[in-house]
Parts: structure tokens; C-alpha cells; sequence
């Protein structure tokens, strides 16, 4: 019958159309994807790039020293690097060695003074072993890490900056280790 | 005319009908396999309304009261499945089932076997949904949209879901091809495509929007089913996925499907109006263009459920555009159906009042559709009760009180018998308060932020939520005068006339007697 056979040829061509749909739904994925590539909304595929600093000043450079102090203490305490030269803006790490000679647990707190002093609200600092107290062993000895940025606003007729560090003896406070932090 | 058909088929109007069950079973009679649906339907509308129940109750009061957060969860979830898969889309595949041969002058549709087949797959569909509240860890609380990564870690209820959907995917995809093949293929001689009576357009349009559609929506459930158990991260962010890629690609096939819901229900409408107005369908060809535009259109604004997901601000604008250009095609509509009544001679039977009902509150969800279209608002409201309001007044207010209304409108038709006028219309005037009192007050639950799918909640909403409950109980209590006016009719109503209503124009009416015969038109009859 004539019919039938048109009514066969529909059902035929409707069910492929219903299977390419349903493999549409499976190419909804990479279209998915290759759409959110291509925009860069929510990019699913690359690592999220690393964060750029974009507040650094590269057509300026400044010197910063490191001194290191300590008042009244048997602990030897210096710089790893004594001077380095930077950018405004650009993350710095340095580390200072430090080793308690004495024959007795101690705790040290840093104090930082800068030179200039108004140096300071520039100097934005991440880590620093200054945060806090610092117990140390008999004869135990430390690398401790300082990480900063000096802001790109530091007043043009600075091209030098001195960050001094003392350590100050804290008595009476616990000599036990610390949980983290300050151990390498 | 139809005198003649009658005596044509007399003679085997009977003798050939298997009797028992296996008259069901085995059934590839477009009109036994149409009353099958719309049972299948009522039963599921009477489990989803009983989870409504549930979630109304322990929603009566603040506070914990009746069910544990995780039942409640899973009660949200599948109200939402069984009405829209159960109850909704079945009884409208009823009402095509019934009447597309008959409107079209075919003595059935076009592959009887698959049609058999397409029913038979929904009650194993409707058990696993049932099964699955008795899974360990109980039915998955995920809600009806099954957005993972909830999707992907719930319990084994999940699994049961999914083949659910599998299953009730296959059955629309086979019920669509079949209209499809018959509405293009069987048409009596003489009856063109614009001289179809437009529940058989609008039934065209929503089936090919169902083969395009559900196997997307298999797919994405299919993607949820690996990711669970075959190691594939679809949506696993951790592997590699996205959990939004899940919301995409549901919503492309959820917004169509609320207009799968949607059009039948303008077919309904656009056969009741006319006849009770006495007058034809005022702009014919702009209802077929306008449920055509409506149809594409809503394969371009899906995002607009996902406007708080993460997307360009240029991507929002472009949907939310895209939704606000709906309102035109659907404003065509409601022009056309309130033109249609412009100066006829309206009665008011009980179909008539649930059209009316349709067009009040369906054009009201509408508009609060319009109002969620906006992004800045949408960011307010996204899953608050303004939302469920909304969505309720469409599916709701739209498609079942059009489906009422069809059932009021051609039970005579199909039964040969006449249903009560009065209780009808008690049925529509305790439907109408009590779906208003229940779910107009959600909308002030929402717009002062009580969030949707939640057990629990601030006291400050304790009174309208009050108040909704007691409109929930009360249309719930409604629905069962329903079942009685429906057995009553087929039990023991008035004889019914051929042409019951004078208004109606269509070849099941003018060609056929009441209760239209087990095989109509095989002969087929010519259309001037």
C-alpha cells in the first residue's frame, strides 16, 4: 500500500532525527566547552593563569639593604643577601640566617625599622618572621624568609631603602616550637 | 452525511472488539489507546497531587512537622516528574490519541503497534518513579531539574530516575512520530494543513518539538548515568567538568518542553472558544504562524532559567530579549481568543468556563513570566515561591484547566454520554478559588524571599503560608468531585447528542455519532 510505505519512509527519517538529536545533546559538550574557550568565560581546559603584577613600575629602579641587629643576645643574626635591586611593585622574598649560640632556649622578637623612616607605609609586607615571636633551641639555627612588595607610590627622590632588623629578647615567654611557619 | 458512515461501520462496530483485559493489552485502537492515557494520566494526577499534599502539609505551619527535610526534598522532586511526565503530557497524547484520526478524517494513526507500544512504556516509567521512594537513602531529593552535581551524588533513587526518564523519553519520541506520520500522511482528501481543525496544528508543532527535544533531555541524563557510575566527568568539576554544562543542556530541552506542555493546551482552547462563541476561530493562520514562532522560538531562551548560574552580561541580555519576544507571538494568541469571543453568542457551559479560566490565568502567568524574564529582577526572585507562583499559573491555570475543559468539551463524544452541568460547574468554581487561594499568595511568599524546595521557614511567612495550604486541601478535595462527575457520566449520564455542541465544527463532530464508533472513517469522508 501505498501509504504505508510513505508512512515508513516518515517514521524512518523522524527516527534519525531523533537519534541526531540525541547525539546533539553529547555535542553540546564540546561546543560547550570550545564556546567557553573561545570567550574565556570559564575556562575548563587551561589552568587559571598565573596572576600578573600589573602595578609594577619597570622604568624605575631602587636599592634595598638589609641590615640585622641584636640587642643583648648570643644569637648571630644576618642577611642572606645583603642589598638587592628592584622595581616598584615587584614581589620580593629575602631570608635572614639566624642561630641562638647561647646555652638556653630563648624566644626573640624582630622589631624592623626603616630608613627612611617614612619609607615605611610603602613597604607592604606578606610574610616576616617579625610577625612573631621567635623561639629558638640551644644552638638551633634558622633560615627565616621576609616577602614584600614596595608600592609603586614611593615618592621619586627614594632610591634607597634600609630595612633594619633587632632582635629583642622575650623573656618569659614558652620556648616551645612553633606550630608552622619559621621552621626551615 | 455522517448517517451513512454510521451504517458503513455499524456492522463492525463490535463484533471484531476483543473483550477483557487483553482488549487493553493488546490495543492498537486509537481511541481505546487515548482513553488508556487519559486514565494513566488521572491516576498520576492523583499521585503527584497526593506528594503536593504532603509538601503543603508540612508547609501549613513553621518548623518541622510532618515529614523529615529529605522526604520533603524527595516529595518536590516528584511532584514535579509525575506531573509533568505523568499526569500532563499523557493526557494530552489522550487527547491526540482521540482525536487526531477522528479531526482528520483517519480511521487511526498511523503505526497502531508503536502506538500500543508508546502507552505501554509509561506505566513501568510511572513504577520506577513510585520505586524509587522506597530505594535505600529514599527518593532522590534533587528536584525535578536534576541539576547536578546533586544529580551525581544522590542515592540509588537516582538511577531508578534516570531509566524513569529513559523510558518515558522513548514513549513520547514513538506517541510523537506517530502523530506526526499521521497528521502529514492520513489526512482525508480534501483536508488540507491550514483547513486542519488547530488542535491537530498545535499537536504537529509540539510533536516535532518532542522528537527534537526529549533525546537531548536522554542525553543529558544518560551523561548524569555514566558520570555516576562509568567514571565519565560530564559534570564533574574535578575531572574536568562542568556542573553548568548540566543546566545547558537541560534547559534546552526544559524550555521547549514547557511549551510541549503549553501548545496542546492553545489547541484545546482554540477548539472550545469557537464553539461555545458561536462564531470561527477569529485569525486562523495567525494562531498557526504565532504557535509556529512560539515553537522556534523557544529553542533560543533556555539560559533564561539560569540567569544567577554565571554568564555574561551580554549573554543576559540576549536572553532576556530573546524571552520578552515570546510575549509577542503569545500575545498574538490571546488577541486572537478574545477577538474570537468579540461579539458572539456566548454560553457558558463548563468547558467554556474552564477556557475562560485558561485565558484569565494563563495570560496572568504569562505576565509574571514577563516580569521574570528581566534579569535584574530574575537575580531577586531565581528560586523563590514568585517563581513557583509563576510557573504553577501556566502549568496549572494553563495546561490542566484546558485539559478540563477538553474533557468536559468531548466527553460527550466519547462516552455518549452527558455529564452533569452543575457539578461541573461546581468543579470549575471550587478549582478556580482554590488554585488562586493557593498559589496568588505565593506570589507575595516570594517577592518577600521565601525560598522555593525548603521544609522549613522564616515565621514571618507562617499566614500566606497558611492560607496557600488551605487552598492546596481544598483543590486537591476538588479533583475527586472530578472522578465522580466522570464515572457518573459514563455510568449513568443523559444520552448525549451527535453534534452535542451546535458550535462545533470539526468531523468528529459533524461526521460521527455519539459515542463516536470503535472504527471511524474508514472510509474516508471528503472535506469541501
Amino acid at each position: 500500500m501505498k501509504n504505508e510505505r510513505a508512512n515508513r519512509r516518515m517514521m524512518t527519517r523522524l527516527s534519525i532525527f531523533a537519534i541526531a538529536m540525541f547525539g546533539f545533546g553529547f555535542a553540546l559538550v564540546p561546543f560547550y566547552e570550545k564556546i567557553c574557550q573561545v570567550t574565556g568565560i570559564n575556562d575548563l581546559i587551561k589552568p587559571a593563569a598565573a596572576v600578573v603584577n600589573t602595578q609594577v613600575d619597570k622604568s624605575r629602579w631602587i636599592t634595598l639593604e638589609f641590615d640585622a641587629n641584636t640587642r643583648g643576645m648570643d644569637w648571630d643574626f644576618n642577611p642572606v643577601q645583603r642589598s638587592v635591586r628592584v622595581h616598584p611593585g615587584e614581589m620580593i622574598q629575602i631570608e635572614y640566617d639566624v642561630r641562638n649560640n647561647s646555652e638556653k632556649a630563648m624566644v626573640g622578637q624582630a622589631i624592623v625599622s626603616y630608613g627612611p623612616r617614612y619609607a615605611a607605609s610603602h613597604v607592604k609586607k606578606l610574610e616576616c618572621f617579625c610577625f612573631k615571636m621567635q623561639p629558638m633551641q640551644a644552638g638551633e639555627a634558622k633560615r627565616m624568609p621576609v616577602q614584600f612588595v614596595v608600592d609603586a607610590t614611593l615618592p621619586a627622590e627614594v632610591n634607597t631603602i634600609t630595612l633594619s632588623y633587632t632582635f629583642f629578647e622575650v623573656e618569659g615567654a614558652s620556648t616551645a616550637p612553633l606550630k608552622s611557619g619559621g621552621k626551615s | 452525511m455522517y448517517a451513512a458512515h454510521t451504517n458503513d461501520h455499524g456492522h463492525d462496530e463490535h463484533s471484531h472488539k476483543p473483550s477483557g483485559i487483553m482488549r487493553w493489552v493488546q490495543s492498537t485502537n486509537h481511541k481505546d489507546i487515548g482513553t488508556m492515557y487519559l486514565w494513566f494520566s488521572f491516576a498520576m494526577f492523583l499521585v503527584g497531587g497526593a506528594m503536593a499534599m504532603i509538601i503543603r502539609a508540612e508547609l501549613f505551619q513553621p518548623g518541622l512537622q510532618i515529614v523529615k527535610p529529605e522526604f520533603f526534598n524527595s516529595m518536590t522532586t516528584y511532584h514535579g516528574l509525575i506531573m509533568v511526565f505523568g499526569a500532563i503530557m499523557p493526557a494530552f497524547v489522550g487527547f491526540a490519541n482521540w482525536l487526531i484520526p477522528m479531526q482528520i478524517g483517519a480511521p487511526d494513526m498511523a503505526f497502531p503497534r508503536m502506538n500500543n507500544l508508546s502507552f505501554w512504556l509509561l506505566p513501568p516509567a510511572a513504577l520506577l518513579l513510585i520505586a524509587a521512594q522506597f530505594a535505600p537513602g529514599g527518593g532522590a531529593g534533587v528536584g525535578w531539574t536534576l541539576y547536578a552535581p546533586l544529580s551525581t551524588q544522590a542515592g540509588p533513587a537516582m538511577d531508578l530516575t534516570i531509566f524513569a526518564i529513559h523510558i518515558l523519553g522513548m514513549s513520547s519520541i514513538m506517541g510523537s512520530i506517530n502523530i506526526i506520520t499521521t497528521i502529514l500522511n492520513m489526512r482525508a482528501p480534501g483536508m488540507t494543513l491550514m483547513k486542519m481543525p488547530l488542535f491537530c496544528w498545535t499537536w504537529l508543532i509540539t510533536a516535532y518539538l518532542l522528537v527534537a527535544v526529549m533525546p537531548v533531555l536522554a542525553g543529558a541524563v544518560t551523561m548524569t548515568l555514566t558520570d555516576r557510575h562509568f567514571g565519565t566527568h560530564f559534570f564533574n568539576a574535578a575531572g574536568g567538568g562542568d556542573p553548568v554544562l548540566y543546566q545547558h543542556i537541560f534547559w534546552f530541552f526544559g524550555h521547549p518542553e514547557v511549551y510541549v506542555i503549553a501548545i496542546p493546551a492553545f489547541g484545546v482552547v482554540s477548539q472550545v472558544i469557537p464553539a461555545f462563541s458561536r462564531k470561527p476561530l477569529f485569525g486562523y493562520a495567525s494562531m498557526v504562524y504565532a504557535t509556529a514562532s512560539i515553537a522556534i522560538l523557544s529553542f533560543m531562551v533556555w539560559a533564561h532559567h539560569m540567569y544567577t548560574a554565571g554568564m555574561p552580561v551580554e549573554a543576559q541580555l540576549y536572553f532576556m530579549y530573546a524571552t520578552v519576544l515570546i510575549a509577542v507571538p503569545t500575545g498574538v494568541k490571546v488577541f486572537n481568543w478574545v477577538a474570537t469571543m468579540w461579539k458572539g453568542s456566548l454560553t457558558f457551559e463548563t468547558p467554556m468556563l474552564f477556557a475562560l479560566g485558561f485565558l484569565f490565568l494563563f495570560t496572568l502567568g504569562g505576565f509574571t513570566g514577563l516580569v521574570l524574564s528581566i534579569v535584574p529582577v530574575d537575580i531577586q526572585l531565581h528560586d523563590t515561591y514568585y517563581v513557583v507562583a509563576h510557573f504553577h499559573y501556566v502549568m496549572v491555570a494553563g495546561a490542566l484547566f484546558s485539559a478540563f475543559a477538553g474533557i468536559y468539551f468531548w466527553l460527550p463524544k466519547w462516552t455518549g454520554r452527558m455529564y452533569n452541568e452543575t457539578l461541573g460547574k461546581w468543579h470549575f468554581w471550587l478549582s478556580l478559588v482554590f488554585f488562586n487561594v493557593t498559589f496568588f499568595v505565593q506570589h507575595f511568599l516570594g517577592l518577600a524571599g521565601m525560598p522555593r524546595r525548603i521544609p522549613d521557614y522564616s515565621l514571618q511567612f507562617a499566614e500566606f503560608n497558611m492560607i496557600s495550604s488551605i487552598g492546596a486541601f481544598g483543590f486537591g478535595l476538588s479533583q475527586l468531585l472530578f472522578l465522580y462527575i466522570v464515572i457518573k457520566t459514563i455510568t449513568s449520564g443523559e444520552k448525549a447528542a451527535d453534534r452535542q455542541w451546535e458550535g462545533a465544527d470539526s468531523l468528529e463532530w459533524t461526521h460521527l455519532p455519539s459515542p463516536a464508533p470503535w472504527h471511524s472513517f474508514e472510509t474516508p469522508p471528503v472535506v469541501k
